[in-house]
Order: C-alpha cells, then structure tokens, then sequence
C-alpha cells in the first residue's frame, strides 16, 4: 500500500542509510568454542558455556577467523582497513543480553570508508564491525502465564554490522545494493546471508529533504522487522510518503523505530527515543587491541576471490558474453566456477562448435542441476545431442539438394540400382551436417528425394 | 605436627615420608576450624565432604609413590574463585545460593598439583574494600588481634593461613587484596604481574587490575605454590606466553650488588604512622646490610594514583556487576550493599556521556603517566621497597562510616596495580603486637627477584615463627 502522502514526493527526495547485520558462518561463536549454529540447534540453550551465558568469571577469547572475514568483506567493499582497531563494550540491560553488555566496537572499527556500486549508483560505506549476537527471546504461555523464554544458542554468533552513508535515494536503489551486498558476501563464503534464518537483517534509516537540498534532514525513522529486499522497497515508498504529507503539514516525523506490518504494507510505530541512548561504551579491558601490519592486510587482500564485477567484465570480455548472460552466469560463485569448467572441458576436447556462447545459452535455459550433472558430463551431453537432432527436416531437405546437385552423376548412377553411389551420397551428405543426423536417417531422405 | 607453625615445606615432608596421612591431616584443620572458626569468621562455605573424599585419593597417590608439588595441602580458597559443585558468594548476598557449573583454571592448576580445596573464604563483597568490613555476611577478625580487621579484600584467606586452618590462602589483589591482609597477617603475599596468572573463573572485579594472588606462611612456601598458578591460559586473551620460571630456585641467592629504591613521595612525614615507618626502616637497612644497594627514587605521578585508581576501577566494576540481573542466577539488585552501589553508581557516573572524557579517558592517560612512573624507576633499579600501608591493622568499624579514608589507605599498593607490576608482601616486624609487612615491587614478569630479596630477608628475620594465639 501507498502512503497517501506519496502524490508530493515529488517536491521531496529520500535520504537513506542502511544497517544490515551479517551472521558469519565460522564454525564456533565470536569469543567462545560453542558451536555456531543457531538455527539448526536441537534444543534451546544446547549450544553454550559459561562465556556465552555471561557466568561469573568468564572471559571472552576472540574469534581470529571471525576478524579475517570481517576485514575480507571490508576490503571487498572497498574499505580501508585502519592499522589499529579493538573491541568496546556497550553496556545496557536486556534479558538477551546475560553479560549486561555486548562486546562490539565503537570509535575503532575493522574497517571504513567504502563503496558499492549498482545499476543505480554508488552506495559508500560508512563502517564495517563486528560483534556478537544476542540470545533469542521467546514470548509464549506457560501454564497459562504470559512468559519470555530466553534461548542463548545465538548468543555470541560473530556479527558483522555494515552501515552505509545515506546514499540511498528510492526504493529501488535499495534494492539493487542490498542485491549486491547480499551477493559479495556470499561470494566471499563468510555467511549464509539467508533473511529467512536470520543470518542477515535490514534496517533502513529513513528521512526525506526538499529536492535540492544538500543537507542531511535533522531527523530519521529506523525501520525494523523487514526480512525481504522487496519488503526494504516497499517500507521505503511506504514512509517517504507519511513523511512528504507529514512535511506538508509543517510537521517533523518522530524520530523513531518503527515496525514493518507485511500483511498491511505499512509501518507502525514501536518506540519513540526522548534521547539518545547512553551505552557508556569503553574499551574492552579483557580484550587486547588489534595491531595489524600492512603485509598482513595485503595477505588477506591476496586471499579474496574474484568479486561479482571483476567475473562478469572478464565473462564478457574473454568469452564474448553479452551483459544480461555474463551476470545471469556470474550471479553466484559456484554456478560461474561451474561455467568456466564447462568452457574448459570443452576447449580440451577441441570441440570448437561448443562455444562459450553456446555453452551458456544451454546453462541458461536448460535447469542444469550442477550438483547432479559433473562439468565434463554436461559438455558430452551437449556434443551427443547435437550431432543427433539439431538439424530439422527441411535443413536436411536443403542439404540433400544441395549434395544431389552437385552430384548429379551418382545421384543418376544410384537410380540406375548401384547401391554403392547412395553411400557415396550419403557421405557428402554427412560432411556438410557433420554428423548431425544419424546416416540411416540421411539415407531414407535420400532414397525418398531421389525417387 | 603443630599445625599452627606448619609450613607446605614441612608438610610435603612428613605427609610422602607417611608419617602423617592425608586424611588426618585435613580432619585435624578442619577440628581446629570447628573450634576456632566461629570467632574469626575465615570461612564462609566448608566442604568437608569434599576434602576428606580428596584426602583419600591423595593418600591413595601417596601410597602408590606418586608425588606432587601440593599432594595433600589444605587449600583456602577466596569466595570469588569459581569452585564446580560449591557454592560461590563473592562475599555477596546477591549470589549467595549460586553454584557454578565449573572451576577457575587456577583452581584446576591447585587440583592437578594436588592440594585439598577445604572450603570458601570470606571477604569484602565482590572485592570492594580494604578491610573485610565490606562483606555481606559477619567480617573476619584479625586472628593475632579479634577487636581488629585483617585486611581486605582476601580477608578470609589471610585469617584461615594465620590461624593455622589452611596452609595456602587464595586471592584476588586488584589494589591491595592480597598485599594489605598479608601485610595485616604476618603473611607471605604475592601480586602477581598483571596477566601472570589467569583470571578465567574468578569473578571480576575490575578486569585490567584484578590479578590472581595468594598468602602462605613462608617465602618458599610461596614461591613454590607460585609455580603452579603462573602461565598463560588459552581461555584468558591477557595471559601473555611467557615463560614460567622455577621460583623456588631463586630462594637463597645472595642479594648483595641488588639495587633497591626508596620512593620519597612514600616516606613524607605524616603520611605514615610512626611506629610502621621505624619497622619498615628497620627492615629496609637490613637488608642494606645484606648487601643491598638502596637509594632515593621517585614516583612523581603518586599523588593522582588514588584519583586516577577510583575513576577507572569503578568504571569496570559498574559494567562487570551488569550481568547480576537475577535472570539466570542470583537476587535482585537492590540488595547490593552500600559499598558495591557506591561503586557502581561512581562507575556508571565516570563512563556517561557528557563526562567519559573528564572522568575515564583523563584517568586512562593519567594511569598511562603511573606506569611510566614505575618503568623508568624500574630501569634504575632492581626492587623498590616500602610500606604496605600507612597505619597498623585497624580496629574493626574505625574506617567504616569514612570510605575516602578507606580509599586513601591504599596509598602505597594500589599504584602497583595502575601499573600492572608483580609486588610481594613479607612480614617485616611488629608494632606490638600487630603485624606489619614490606612491600617489594619489582619489573613486569620478574617476580624471581622479588622472591630472592624476601627470602633473603625472610631467614635473618624468621618473623613467621610469631604466630598468633587463638
């Protein structure tokens, strides 16, 4: 649903910065050796030890990959990487939070200063984080009384926060980054990213200006319980236009969080900040700072795998794809890499009628399940089914005339009953379709044509 | 055996050459807490149980002719150590059902040596004080003196050692806890180097100054029990891999070409009381006369270590103390006690916006001026001696309605902490009856020359032999 304030958005254009969490997929939790698996776990509270329950007397230990695919993503989205960061606390009290505080980062983050682009445009980074996640609450009955269940299986996941500057100016753009965020990551392997499972969460921030204007707007609605990029366009539209009516009123828009209702397509209002909240952030005393040098970034920075753009360029530019099918075939990692294996068999068996092109036109429209189907196998597939049916009846019929005017002579010497001139004939004809009819077929058009 | 003088060294003895088994040697500790207990107030959970099931595995060790450096050595053991399976209180009522599901590393090192954990010791809550007035529950006495305190925060610790109910008291010294009751006690008591001995299972107090101590009788006692708890943790990120030494091999090297330094901001003329200044003295030309070189140095930074100590530690507190929400163990808040609010509410204060930059990020520079302080001393000098605190062991509620005068009796030990070197307290003498200790401060990780100066001093001396009379 529109907001009704949409029909003066035209006088206004939207400012929107996005929060997105990422859940990295490492094997155990940020400062713990607990299993990170959080969705799949069995049982609540089956995953987890006195770290990550925030006993008395614990202590975090730091993930050394969880920090190496915080600082691959950085790189992968263009960032700096500050030679010296650390961790913070930022403590406030929640149930889900069994240490009364998160270890995150503050002022000293893994890496800044960034920038995406799209279809649509830049999108820059403001910072890459990390942190953990908190516990799960579960609101339920219990013999008939209203409880919250705590389930701490995710609490300490290694969490990446990104922010964006407000680059963000429709809903569509929107969209377009968040694609493309979402497909750098899961080329990097370091996430699932699945909006499903909650290993990835949007957050837009939202405020509109007069078209025009250079500033930033003086306030911005955060918007939460978004689980698809197409829910992120929509929230957008939705409160761009309760904003443009709000502003026409002469009135501000709350500073404030609001929830996204899916069923209803709109957004309703969930808490309302007086003033900003004191998180009392301090550097982590358990927690020694990070020092890194510049050959160990370069050392990561080596480790990354050709990104999204670089593949499709390169698709196009050594294969002689065209855009649409270069971004169709580099849309994940796996099917590119499953590409390439398939234009490297086929150069290795000389089959130069198998072109890239005809390669990926053949991946594209045929559903190949690559995880059935070996690169080497597909290729024999296609070469088998070539040279039997891609000729039609009348290219055949063309064909034969073709050879049968040429050939007059044989074609004269087999009516007069010499069987030996149809082979003859029949061989000609083979050349020129390359084999792409069986020769008893060849023959029967022949015989036909010639009586 | 006469277990009011007995020493680990003595102990180890008797108890490998049979002569004594295990299991009567704790049933004797623990007749005589029985008796003694209920008027000094060391011990606030007994596992007596526990003990006596240890002390039959460990006379099981014995007979089959295993040894090892703490075999059957009554332990007692700070209540802010996480013991599995034995209620854990901090000195607190805010937790004083909880028991946690695991041990302290450090207690697992005194495990695997093979010492008797006998039971939980008293303090002030949470670590917060100097005296052991600050406990939740009744305070320790001074066993050499019971109208007087023993020292805080290990109060319960220094008392079973001194009373003859333990042969090692456990710690946690983040500004004075081990030093000052040692000190207090006529006791041995290590500060370890910051990140010496991992914190994993104790609970926190304040995390960049808490270090992992402990009290006996004597220096080799010490040293011995040293060996076992130092080395670095994979669970604790601030336990650097350094190398552990053989402490005890350090006992009985000559001291003579050893520079020692006098810091002149702690010797003013009324900043300690007179008869603490003529032991202290005492001791120091003694071990002059060993051969010790000592000279006048300075420590220009002292004068803001309390300030710059009662910005930050607070500031750590206030976040450490979040996690007693009373959702997954634990009471309510709002029976903290008076001390533990003051702290929290001090340490939330220093950390708010608005006043982070005055308050935390000054101390935070000024802490940084400290250490320097000690670093460049420490360049001059092998040692630096000096009191462990101004006055004699105090009577019981002297102090307690003047918490900055509380404060600012740790003058001479809570610089050490800002600073994050080893210091060692080793008894040096009486004020009448009244024990007073020498504090030896030395370099980061070279706690051997702390124990090769106290044990110098310690056998021309031989003041452990004073114990008090219950």
């Amino acid at each position: 649903m529109v907001h009704k304030g949409a029909h003066v958005m035209k006088n206004y254009e939207p400012v929107v910065g996005m929060e997105i969490h990422v859940e990295l997929k490492t094997n155990s939790k940020m400062f713990c050796g607990c299993k990170n698996d959080p969705f799949f776990a069995k049982t609540p509270n089956s995953y987890t030890c006195p770290v990550c329950l925030g006993l008395p007397g614990a202590l975090p230990v730091p993930n050394r990959k969880a920090i190496e695919w915080t600082i691959k993503l950085g790189l992968a989205l263009g960032c700096e990487i500050p030679l010296f960061s650390k961790f913070d606390r930022k403590n406030y009290f929640y149930p889900d939070l069994p240490k009364g505080y998160q270890i995150s980062q503050y002022d000293q983050p893994l890496a800044v200063d960034g920038k995406v682009e799209t279809q649509t445009g830049v999108v820059r980074i403001h910072r890459v984080h990390l942190e953990e996640d908190t516990g799960k609450l579960l609101h339920t009955t219990v013999d008939g009384k209203k409880v919250t269940l705590v389930d701490f299986n995710r609490g300490g996941v290694p969490l990446v926060e990104i922010v964006t500057e407000p680059d963000i100016r429709s809903g569509d753009q929107a969209k377009a980054f968040l694609k493309k965020l979402h497909q750098i990551v899961r080329y990097l392997g370091i996430s699932d990213a699945d909006m499903e499972k909650g290993s990835m969460r949007l957050e837009p921030n939202i405020s509109i200006r007069p078209v025009g204007s250079k500033e930033l707007p003086k306030y911005k609605v955060e918007v939460k319980n978004i689980n698809s990029f197409n829910f992120v366009k929509k929230a957008i539209e939705y409160e761009v236009g309760r904003h443009a009516e709000l502003l026409t009123q002469g009135k501000t828009p709350v500073q404030e969080t609001r929830g996204w209702m899916e069923g209803k397509s709109e957004t309703v209002s969930q808490r309302v900040k007086e003033e900003a909240d004191d998180y009392r952030y301090f550097p982590e005393p358990d927690i020694p700072p990070m020092s890194w040098t510049s050959t160990f970034i370069n050392g990561i920075r080596f480790q990354l795998p050709e990104l999204p753009d670089a593949k499709k360029a390169r698709f196009m530019n050594d294969f002689g794809l065209n855009a649409y099918d270069a971004g169709l075939l580099t849309e994940t990692a796996v099917l590119a890499s499953y590409f390439e294996e398939c234009v490297s068999v086929a150069q290795s068996v000389k089959e130069e009628a198998l072109t890239p092109k005809k390669l990926a036109n053949w991946i594209i429209n045929k559903k190949v399940d690559m995880d059935a189907v070996l690169p080497a196998a597909l290729v024999q597939s296609i070469i088998g089914a070539s040279e039997v049916t891609s000729i039609s009846e009348s290219e055949l019929e063309t064909v034969v005339q073709h050879v049968l005017q040429d050939n007059q002579k044989a074609a004269e010497d087999y009516k007069k009953g010499k069987e030996q001139s149809l082979m003859f004939l029949v061989g000609q004809t083979m050349r020129v379709i390359k084999g792409k009819v069986a020769a008893p077929g060849v023959a029967e058009k022949i015989k036909r044509m010639l009586s | 055996m006469n277990l009011s003088t007995l020493t680990i060294q003595e102990a180890r003895r008797e108890l490998q050459a049979k002569k004594v088994s295990v299991v009567e040697l704790v049933r004797a500790y623990l007749e005589r807490i029985h008796i003694y207990d209920k008027n000094l107030h060391a011990f606030l959970t007994l596992d007596e149980d526990g003990a006596l099931a240890q002390a039959k595995e460990a006379d099981a060790l014995i007979a089959k002719g295993i040894s090892k450096k703490l075999l059957g050595i009554p332990v007692a053991c700070k209540d802010l150590y996480s013991t599995r399976g034995i209620r854990t209180t901090a000195g607190s009522k805010i937790i004083d059902n909880y028991i946690p599901t695991y041990n302290a590393t450090v207690l697992e090192r005194y495990i695997d040596a093979g010492a008797i954990i006998i039971g939980k010791t008293n303090g002030d809550a949470w670590g917060h004080g100097s005296s052991g007035e600050n406990s939740d529950y009744e305070p320790t006495r001074n066993p050499y003196d019971t109208t007087r305190v023993p020292g805080g925060s290990s109060s319960g610790s220094a008392a079973a050692v001194a009373a003859g109910f333990s042969l090692i008291g456990t710690g946690t010294d983040t500004g004075s806890s081990v030093r000052l009751p040692a000190s207090f006690c006529n006791l041995v008591g290590m500060k370890p180097t910051y990140g010496r001995v991992p914190r994993y299972g104790v609970i926190a107090m304040a995390s960049s100054f808490d270090t992992i101590g402990h009290m006996t009788r004597t220096v080799y006692d010490n040293a011995l029990v040293y060996e076992i708890t130092a080395g670095p943790d994979k669970r604790d990120a601030t336990t650097p891999n350094v190398p552990v030494p053989e402490y005890t091999k350090s006992l009985g090297k000559s001291v003579r070409g050893l520079k020692a330094g006098i810091p002149k901001e702690y010797f003013r003329r009324d900043g300690i009381d007179n008869g603490v200044r003529e032991v202290t003295m005492n001791a120091i030309k003694k071990l002059e006369s060993l051969g010790v070189t000592v000279e006048v140095i300075s420590l220009p930074h002292t004068d803001y270590a309390m300030a710059c100590y009662y910005v930050l530690v607070p500031s750590e507190i206030s976040s450490n103390l979040g996690r007693f929400d009373g959702v997954r163990f634990g009471q309510q808040r709002n029976i903290f006690g008076a001390e533990a609010k003051r702290r929290i509410m001090l340490g939330t204060h220093a950390l708010s916006a608005g006043y982070y930059d005055a308050f935390y990020l000054k101390a935070a520079k000024v802490r940084t001026l400290i250490k320097q302080d000690f670093e460049k001393a420490l360049e001059q000098v092998d040692v630096i001696l000096g009191p462990i605190s101004p006055t004699p062991p105090f009577k019981l509620g002297e102090k307690v309605d003047d918490p900055l005068s509380m404060y600012l009796s740790d003058i001479f030990v809570c610089p050490v902490n800002i600073a994050g070197v080893p210091a060692l307290s080793v008894p040096c003498g009486f004020v009448g009856n009244l024990p007073i200790g020498l504090q030896i401060i030395g370099k980061q990780f070279h706690e051997e020359t702390l124990y090769q100066v106290a044990s110098a001093y310690e056998q021309e001396t031989k003041w452990y032999t004073k114990v008090p009379t219950l």
